[in-house]
């Protein structure tokens, strides 16, 4: 499945290895994103990460198209959990194959990059009894920002 | 016509519904149009949709306020995406 949407826990080791199986093409590259126990005032103890499922699962399928497209990508494989969180749970899983290391490396910086901030999920951070949603940082609109302006967008 | 609006995470909360069925007068046709109607249920849902960095979605595409609308479309309405 190259996109998969769950509110059940994900393993990437699990799935890198399915990924590497398949796919073992010259290059292949993997991230794998996991619930932080800190943010900027302290202490984070749970993560609520809210989704919008179907256009989810469109956005990650056109994301990954269009990486595939710009990249020469061979594979993808894009894995996001939503739903209640413990810090150090996996929360996101991106996987890219190609004929060489940069093609693979920039396929899957540009999925994450591009998934953090237009992919419908909303981050609600959990520390004691206080919750709070988490506002877009500008480092992540910076590092979406680049993929465009690098003159590179299909 | 009939369409289904969404709210998420901060609209959500601020409107206290997750989803609506509502059924409208052909005349209206844009996101606007339905924004402004919805406007009229109270405070809460016209702070929330008259919110600057409100994102809305037709069909499970981010589109700008003057889209059209037409019957059988899904509709939702949310703050800035914070996934990953």
């Amino acid at each position: 499945m190259l996109v998969h949407v769950t509110d059940e826990a994900i393993d990437p080791g699990d799935l890198a290895a399915g990924f590497y199986r398949r796919h073992p093409d010259a290059a292949v590259a993997t991230f794998a994103g996991f619930v932080r126990d800190f943010n900027d005032e302290g202490n984070v103890d749970s993560l609520f990460l809210e989704c919008y499922v179907e256009m989810a699962t469109r956005v990650l399928t056109d994301l990954g198209t269009t990486a595939q497209e710009r990249f020469g990508l061979r594979a993808w494989q894009i894995v996001h959990r939503f739903g209640q969180m413990e810090t150090e749970d996996p929360i996101v899983f991106v996987a890219t194959s190609a004929d060489h290391r940069g093609e693979a490396f920039a396929g899957c910086e540009f999925v994450m990059d591009t998934l953090k901030t237009d992919a419908p999920f909303w981050k609600r951070e959990h520390s004691g009894d206080e919750g709070q949603w988490v506002t877009v940082k500008a480092v992540d609109k910076d590092r979406r920002e680049r993929w465009s302006t690098e003159g590179l967008d299909q | 016509m009939t369409i289904t609006v969404k709210f998420f995470s901060l609209i959500r909360e601020a409107v206290e519904t997750e989803q609506l069925t509502l059924e409208l007068s052909d005349s209206l046709t844009t996101v606007e149009a339905l924004k402004n109607e919805l406007g009229l249920r109270g405070e809460a849902w016209s702070e929330a949709l008259s919110h600057p960095n409100l994102i809305q979605a037709v069909n499970q595409r981010v589109v700008f306020q003057e889209e059209g609308i037409k019957d059988g479309d899904e509709v939702a309405f949310f703050p800035p995406m914070t996934g990953g």
